[in-house]
């Protein structure tokens, strides 16, 4: 008996190593003066638990807080600091101690603190949150409004146009694929886009849209994806997260083989995911850096976007098509910045929804 | 599209991603018919990914195209050394086997995260530059029919795990070493009177489950994923515990099960653009793969009866 209850401890120990392994760096926990004059401005960002080089959401929004500190000569760890949440469990501590240490603004990065920062929001009225790629919701799923949270979200739609009318425009088959991850409000701002964008081109292409029904299930990407390519498609716009990785190790199985085919990435630049093969033609960027830095300046000057949505588009240069251009062709680009013009102007209203998009394609011939 | 190019669509990615899933639940074969409840294969799985992953980013510089190779069987040896805390912990020491997998399964993700954090300083690994990748088997792709559907773009690593699952069945039922195996899954005592070494065999069923699991772990990174985060396995491992069991513990039938569920699964995604079945909204097909495993297990396959010992720890001497 004696030796099981060893083996209990040895489990135990097993299961302790977990927690161990959860620790990472946490620069958090420096100790923070309080003795902060008046008019010193203060920010945070949470992360949720990707921490805060995903290369992606966290990363992007930290560089955001980044540079505005640098502009408005904040010292970092001071004026402006991130906590990286490890845990769930972690998100509503992290962002009670922000408020508590007297920042003025804590920023929320990702939809997946959203339920944190409404518990947060009311139980500090005092201070003021803004929650990134997310509106805060009810348990009927409508969206609420609390005054010291601003709900930052991006016009997706719009960006997802202009990679539509690259894809549009180097499709050599006239056929081209859009993956998304859940079929959602959210993602189906990106695919209606998409097609307004290729359809815009050249009504003619045919556009094979399908979801995975997950965002973390690369197999599945991949299947979809060999399945779109061998029906014809050569250029496929995935915004799928992780499945979306398999969408790419199939392109580059299939460029191997000598296919000429393509993929667009999402939110961020995803030149890199497509080497050595390249086969990343293009990536539809989400800037939530010029969305972190452009609310943490509203807050300073006393205008913090409170109790509303504000919407980041192409008008804050927030929606874009990538950097890395070496696979877009000078035609496309030329394209690219009409379109923007149009839609900037205002000429054109890019579809969210699949009506809208119904009636979008109706104007078109 | 004709039947024809359906079948050449579905039957070839069935097989690519069923592969993992055949290795990973061979190693449930080899542990269980020991008679050590293996649930920790998911977490093996996951350092098998980790360490393939790293290992090919550690050496593809100087190895070239051959790295994910290489990293495959130090995948294996990586995984295999990691199963011997289960072992230890379940059969030397006792301890409750589900316990002690769960314990593997946490502890994997938190360490291989960890380290992913010590040696990269970020959450995720960079895409590794060379992968196994799909490719056609020279010759008999070119039979017809046959060659579009069996023959082309598979990875060779679907291939050898059909063979991995016959050399199992091999071993496991017609060598003396095989039948020790057994014997000690279903009355370890009767084995220890003939003078088998209980302990000695059951661990060697576990280091071989993480053997087999650290293989099919870290050919899901090396060919489908392509990197490695928290999240690459999720769920795999525990698919492949499923299929073992579908399979009743026999290594084809392990492996038939991991194909069904390959096979439904991209008949389910397929599903979505063939013109027929395309009519039927997209909630039923994704469903489609967990109602026809069900519908397989309750209707076709009947009773599924575990190795008898398969569980209890042995304490020689006791009745």
């Amino acid at each position: 008996m004696k030796k099981r209850k060893i083996g209990m401890a040895l489990s135990l120990v097993l299961a302790a190593g977990t927690i161990l392994g959860a620790c990472g760096s946490n620069e958090g926990d420096k100790k923070e003066g309080t003795d902060k004059k008046a008019e010193n401005f203060k920010v945070g960002l949470v992360t949720d638990t990707g921490g805060v080089d995903d290369k992606s959401f966290n990363q992007s929004s930290w560089e955001g807080l980044k540079k505005f500190g640098k502009e408005f000569g904040l010292e970092e760890g001071k004026g402006y600091r991130y906590l990286q949440s490890e845990k769930e469990a972690e998100y509503i501590p992290n962002l009670g101690k922000f408020a508590d240490g007297g920042y003025n603004l804590t920023f929320a990065a990702g939809f997946l603190l959203e339920d944190a920062v409404q518990t947060a929001a009311e139980q500090n009225t005092g201070t003021n949150f803004a929650l990134i790629d997310s509106l805060l919701m009810n348990e009927k799923f409508e969206p609420v409004f609390l005054d010291n949270v601003a709900a930052v979200t991006f016009e997706e739609h719009q960006g997802s146009f202009l990679v539509g009318a690259v894809a549009a425009k180097q499709s050599k088959t006239g056929k081209v694929g859009f993956i998304g991850g859940v079929d959602s409000p959210l993602i189906k701002k990106f695919e209606n886009g998409f097609k307004a964008g290729v359809k815009s081109v050249n009504p003619d292409i045919e556009v094979i849209a399908q979801y995975a029904g997950d965002f973390n299930k690369p197999e599945k990407g991949s299947s979809i994806a060999s399945t779109m390519y061998t029906k014809g498609a050569d250029i496929i716009y995935h915004a799928a997260g992780g499945t979306g990785n398999g969408v790419f190790t199939e392109a580059k199985n299939r460029k191997k083989n000598g296919e000429d085919v393509w993929v667009i990435g999402v939110d961020r630049d995803q030149h890199e995911e497509g080497m050595p093969e390249n086969v990343t033609l293009t990536s539809m960027v989400k800037r939530v850096d010029v969305a972190v830095y452009e609310i943490s300046k509203m807050a300073m000057d006393g205008k913090f976007p409170g109790g509303k949505e504000s919407v980041f588009g192409l008008k804050e240069n927030a929606v874009g098509i990538a950097e890395t251009k070496d696979n877009v062709s000078k035609e496309s680009i030329e394209l690219v910045k009409q379109y923007q013009d149009k839609i900037l102007k205002g000429e054109i209203k890019v579809p969210k929804t699949d009506d809208e998009f119904a009636a979008f394609e109706k104007t078109l011939k | 599209m004709s039947f024809l190019d359906v079948l050449a669509i579905i039957i070839p990615a069935a097989l690519y991603t069923a592969a993992p899933l055949i290795y990973t639940a061979l190693g449930g074969v080899f542990s269980e018919r020991s008679g050590v409840v293996n649930i920790g294969l998911e977490g093996l799985m996951l350092f098998g990914a980790f360490t393939g992953v790293v290992t090919t980013l550690t050496i593809q510089d100087s190895m070239g195209a051959a790295s994910p190779w290489i990293a495959i069987l130090v995948a294996a040896v990586g995984a295999g050394i990691f199963s011997l805390l289960h072992a230890v912990a379940s059969i030397t020491l006792r301890a409750d086997q589900t316990v002690s997998g769960v314990a593997i399964n946490f502890l994997a993700a938190g360490l291989s995260l960890f380290l992913i954090k010590k040696m990269y300083g970020k959450g995720q690994t960079d895409f590794v530059d060379f992968r196994i990748n799909k490719s056609d088997v020279p010759g008999l792709s070119d039979i017809p029919v046959i060659g579009d559907i069996f023959f082309s773009r598979i990875p060779y690593t679907s291939y050898l795990a059909i063979l991995a699952a016959i050399v199992v069945w091999y071993i496991i039922y017609k060598t003396p070493f095989g039948l020790r195996l057994r014997s000690v899954g279903e009355h370890p005592m009767a084995a220890d009177t003939m003078g088998i070494n209980v302990t000695r065999m059951r661990y060697i069923g576990v280091v071989l489950s993480g053997v087999f699991a650290g293989i099919g772990g870290s050919i899901y990174a090396l060919s489908i994923s392509g990197n490695f985060t928290g999240g690459t396995i999720s769920g795999q491992g525990f698919l492949a515990l499923a299929a073992m069991i579908f399979g009743k513990w026999h290594p084809l039938g392990a492996m038939g099960a991991a194909l069904f569920f390959g096979f439904a699964q991209s008949l389910s995604i397929t599903g979505a653009q063939i013109p027929f079945l395309k009519d039927i909204p997209s909630v039923y097909l994704i469903i489609a793969p967990y109602v026809l495993t069900i519908l397989a297990l309750t209707g076709f396959v009947g009773r599924a009866d575990a190795p008898k010992a398969s569980g209890i720890p042995y304490v020689k001497g006791k009745r």
